[in-house]
């Protein structure tokens, strides 16, 4: 069960090496650019570009992972295999639309005076280095470097939550770094107990915790101080993933900082670390053969689901609302990902992507929508079909794309979720369908008011970033009619490669 | 049959009696000496129990037995302690008795013969003394059974004589375990004996007495024995504590030659300890009533972090 | 110096660690936090070099340079300038009162060592030991930002929780290897950096740094 992952000993082509300086290069120097330039008017433009080189990059590098398989770069400090060149597909796209959403947002923000000139500044120049810390944290063969990027994309997102310097954005912000940071202090120390177990068997030095090296031996890790580690890593990497009842600061700070700070923190950051745990939870599962990680993950993430849907009954602004969503839906992915299995690992990761795409849809949608009526409170937000058509029906297919309805994207991947655990843990399914159940009623019910009725006399017309929704939820749509072969075997190599 | 350890036993007594008011006169002199004050020179405590002696006994009209019988217990009890804990040598004809529980209990029954007197008369602040001494006996006994339990754990035995001798034979160098249940020890020597910062020997304001309320009420010979015997507590829990923690120099089994020297280092050690007494007193100041939970409180944290350390680290 | 003296003094110095933990957990006074914080990251520093010397591992000693110049001194004297500047001069109010807290922080020493049991059998280092002292330096760190109610104190009992687990690193397999640690201390300081910013922020907003204020989202969401 440990060797399977055919590394490629070939010597690294050119171009996949450039293609990984770019990708990591990019928005690291646009950070540092952006920092001094941040607040010009060609300074989102920068953004733009800089997040599209990214894509670029991250695209190139997923073809040659695709076409010749799994690869290690940079004397072995990154590997690149079907999972993780994925998911930074995925990042870099989100960050760019996201980026494209930004220009329109912050110019409103801006014109209505929330943010400054040195704001900005700090506001774009945290953007790529966010973007840089999570690639990092993808990229990274080291399992060290890891938390220290995951680390490092909380640190560098914290003071963006509270950006707009109210008492409420402060409090989130400090909850969120207080919670994270004991968080992934726990993941520290697990990552310690870890390296205590590989030491053992591949001697001392940053050898010890190359993952490909740690997979490879996992057979010989001794089980009991890797299940430690994996409670420390689950409560660590899980408070980031926002598992429930780890997840107090999730709705704080994802729906009190700017909106596209908030679409990227739910859209990508949470599948980072639900990224994280995965790694974590295949060298367990060497190492201890038995389902226990699985089934820890499985519980956390039905409580996750529960806990969730029936939080969004009670809730009055529009992105903790949304928040809370964010947090059940991956709870699923968590619930699929532990399930384990072909098919439930397949949806597991379909889940990721379109979630991300649909998530972070709505988010620009809902920040459209409360810069128009200037609130967040969903009882104030109406009549937006009439007042901006691309916002409401945005708005609508984003919220019936994320309760799972067909032909969207989220219906296949929870379909699939939900024939695996028929066939392998029947028991679960009630709950499973219960949460599933309770999210799309009470999310349906708030959108009916929101989008329908008369325009309330206090919403003001606004120029939204159209491309972004359109494009997202295009794709998800699409993903739901009709899988393309190339990604159909990007996640059976994927869902392979995580048995 | 050896006639030498209760030779010894008897010098021990005797040392006991005679050094203890010398012993308080020196940390009375040490901080006359730090306040700027001139002392009233080393000897006169000895004058003040001479002087006391001489005097009439005063009684209270309702006084009981146990006021009477009191002081002579408190005083015998103090005698015995110190025929128990190893002051000069190991080989005492009590050692297998001597355990430091019972030392503990001893102590025990003269604080509580001497809350009972100190409520006996019926005025308000003997009963208010022996409350209040009695809420810092309930703190501080089990913060000191868990010092000297740390201590037997790391000796496997309780009786004093046992730990001395263990100590000497093995290398008990720099073990956290000691330095924690020393530090806690410290801790309730001051509050057991009545030292700042729990109670302030040298107070005359009633209300922030907590011993000397108990024993307002007494004059004369009983008086001079209920000092001399407080005398002696101070005396007896500072060599306790050099028997446990710091017994170089105390003779060992079947040496009396041993004995001179023992001596000599006994004095060097109590007057060491003086100073080490006459430093935390100055530095320190009287703590608020309510503020002592927390003191004997860390006093009992540090016993638990010590006898947890022992098991943890060594 | 041989194996033995080393262990002993190795278990000195992780029993002063733990000591200087509860003396953070018990103290009132912010200056008295401060200075106990920075003699805890001395006693560990000192304990990094010892076994970096006996193991003879040298990237130790950069690692025991590294805590001590930065928890040492440049932590501390971040947050003395923040105090004095923010003229925060209050004693620390506590949620559980101190004897309370004082006998949680016993129970969780006792919790630590049963938890690293499995680590210790199979462990062959001369400082197996103390990976019990460092996780329950972690926990006391944790029960620290819990039973407090002032921002700075909740900073430096996450601040003895870094601590505590970079005892752990040096205790279960004498550090772990050098860009790692060099990443962690970025990130230490990073963070200090980024609360600094924050008391500010706090202090500007709030005009204290009572973390009972921020409570308002809690009653601002629909019954949490």
């Amino acid at each position: 069960m440990s060797n399977r992952w055919p590394v490629s000993r070939r010597p690294i082509p050119m171009n996949s090496s450039i293609m990984l300086l770019v990708l990591l290069g990019v928005p690291l120097i646009g950070s540092v650019v952006l920092a001094f330039t941040g607040d010009r008017k060609f300074a989102p433009e920068i953004n733009i570009a800089g997040s599209a080189a990214t894509f670029a990059a991250g695209l190139g590098l997923a073809v040659e992972v695709y076409l010749q398989g799994p690869m290690l770069a940079g004397s072995k400090f990154f590997f690149v295999d079907a999972f993780n060149v994925y998911l930074a597909v995925l990042t870099s796209f989100v960050s760019m639309t996201t980026a494209i959403f930004s220009r329109r947002y912050m110019r409103s923000e801006r014109e209505h005076g929330r943010v400054g000139h040195r704001r900005m500044r700090f506001y774009h120049a945290m953007f790529q280095l966010f973007i840089f810390a999570m690639l990092l944290c993808l990229l990274t063969n080291n399992v060290g470097v890891l938390w220290i990027a995951m680390e490092l994309a909380t640190l560098s997102t914290v003071l963006l939550v509270s950006l707009y310097r109210t008492p409420t954005a402060i409090e989130a912000a400090w909850k969120y770094f207080i919670l994270c940071g004991v968080g992934i202090a726990q993941a520290l120390f697990g990552t310690v107990l870890l390296y205590f177990a590989a030491e053992k068997v591949l001697g001392e030095g940053g050898e010890a915790l190359l993952w490909t090296n740690l997979n490879g031996v996992s057979g010989s890790l001794e089980p009991t101080v890797l299940s430690l580690a994996f409670v420390f890593l689950m409560v660590g990497y899980g408070t980031k993933v926002g598992l429930v009842p780890l997840h107090n600061w999730l709705p704080d700070a994802h729906s009190e900082g700017p909106t596209p700070i908030s679409a990227v923190l739910s859209g990508l950051l949470l599948n980072i670390a639900l990224y994280a745990l995965v790694r974590c939870k295949v060298l367990v599962d060497g190492s201890t053969h038995t389902h226990h990680a699985g089934d820890i993950m499985m519980g956390f993430g039905i409580l996750s689901i529960l806990a969730a849907a029936f939080s969004l009954l009670r809730q009055k602004d529009i992105k903790r609302m949304f928040s809370y969503s964010s947090i059940e839906h991956m709870g699923i992915a968590t619930f699929a990902f532990g399930l384990g299995g072909p098919i439930a690992t397949f949806g597991a990761l379909l889940h990721m992507l379109v979630h991300s795409l649909a998530k972070s849809a709505i988010f620009f949608t809902v920040g459209h929508a409360s810069q128009m009526h200037r609130t967040q409170e969903m009882e104030k937000i109406k009549g937006l079909f009439r007042g901006n058509p691309l916002v409401g029906w945005g708005l609508m297919f984003g919220v019936l794309a994320i309760v799972g309805m067909p032909p969207f994207g989220i219906f296949t991947s929870e379909f699939l979720i939900l024939t695996a655990t028929i066939k392998d843990a029947p028991l679960w399914t009630p709950l499973l369908l219960l949460g599933l159940g309770v999210a799309f009623a009470a999310l349906l019910r708030r959108l009916q008011p929101m989008v329908s009725g008369e325009v309330p006399p206090n919403q003001q017309p606004m120029k939204v970033a159209h491309v972004p929704v359109m494009l997202h939820m295009t794709l998800v749509l699409i993903i739901g009619l009709y899988i393309p072969a190339f990604l159909n075997q990007w996640f059976h190599t994927a869902a392979e490669l995580l048995k | 049959m050896s006639v030498i350890p209760y030779l010894i036993e008897l010098l021990q007594v005797i040392i006991l009696l005679a050094l203890a008011p010398a012993f308080i006169g020196w940390v009375r002199m040490l901080k006359c000496w730090m306040q700027g004050r001139s002392s009233a020179g080393l000897f006169q405590p000895y004058r003040d129990l001479s002087k006391l002696f001489a005097k009439d006994v005063v009684l209270a009209e309702n006084a009981s037995w146990i006021f009477r019988f009191t002081p002579y217990l408190v005083f015998g009890t103090a005698v015995l302690a110190g025929g128990i804990i190893p002051i000069l040598s190991v080989d005492l004809p009590l050692a297998p008795t001597a355990d430091v529980i019972v030392i503990v209990a001893l102590f025990a029954i003269a604080r509580f013969f001497t809350a009972l007197a100190g409520m006996d008369i019926g005025t308000a602040f003997g009963g208010m003394g022996s409350s209040r001494e009695m809420m810092i006996a309930s703190l501080a006994e089990p913060a000191m059974l868990m010092a000297i339990f740390t201590v037997s754990l790391t000796n496997k035995s309780t009786s004093l004589s046992q730990i001395v001798h263990v100590i000497y034979s093995g290398q008990t160098l720099l073990r956290p375990s000691l330095a924690f249940a020393f530090l806690a020890f410290v801790l309730i020597a001051l509050a057991e004996t009545g030292r700042i910062p729990v109670d302030n020997p040298a107070t005359h304001l009633e209300l922030t007495m907590v011993h000397e309320a108990m024993i307002l009420e007494y004059s004369g010979r009983h008086l001079a024995l209920v000092e001399w015997a407080s005398m002696m507590k101070l005396f007896l829990f500072v060599m306790l504590g050099i028997a446990a923690y710091a017994p170089w120099g105390i003779a060992a089994r079947g040496s009396f030659t041993a004995v001179p020297l023992a001596l000599a280092f006994m004095i060097f050690k109590l007057g060491a300890v003086g100073v080490g007494i006459v430093l935390i007193e100055t530095g320190l100041a009287k703590m608020r009533l309510f503020r002592l939970t927390e003191f004997l409180g860390a006093a009992f944290l540090l016993a638990t972090l010590g006898m947890l350390s022992f098991f943890i680290l060594d | 110096m041989d194996l033995q003296t080393a262990a002993q003094i190795n278990s000195f110095l992780a029993a002063l660690v733990l000591l200087t933990a509860f003396g953070m957990l018990v103290q009132k006074r912010i200056y008295g936090l401060i200075h106990l914080f920075a003699w805890q990251g001395l006693f560990l520093s000192m304990n990094t070099a010892i076994v970096g010397f006996v193991a003879d591992k040298h990237h130790l000693y950069i690692s025991s340079v590294l805590t001590l110049s930065l928890k040492v001194v440049l932590l501390p004297y971040i947050l003395h300038v923040l105090i004095h500047r923010l003229k925060i001069h209050k004693e620390v109010e506590t949620v559980v009162n101190i004897p309370m807290t004082m006998l949680i922080g016993i129970a969780l020493v006792i919790f630590s060592y049963h938890l690293t049991a499995p680590v210790r059998e199979l462990s062959t280092l001369i400082t197996r030991s103390t990976l019990a002292i460092a996780m329950a330096t972690v926990m006391i760190g944790l029960l620290m930002m819990i039973t407090r109610k002032h921002a700075v104190t909740q900073i430096i009992g996450f601040l003895a929780l870094e601590n505590g687990l970079f005892f752990a690193a040096t205790s279960a397999t004498y550090g772990m290897p050098l860009v790692v640690e060099l990443g962690v201390a970025l990130d230490v300081l990073i963070a200090a950096f980024i609360f600094g910013i924050f008391f500010f922020h706090i202090h500007t907003t709030f005009d204290s740094l009572d973390v009972e204020q921020m409570a308002r989202l809690k009653e601002a969401d629909s019954d949490e």
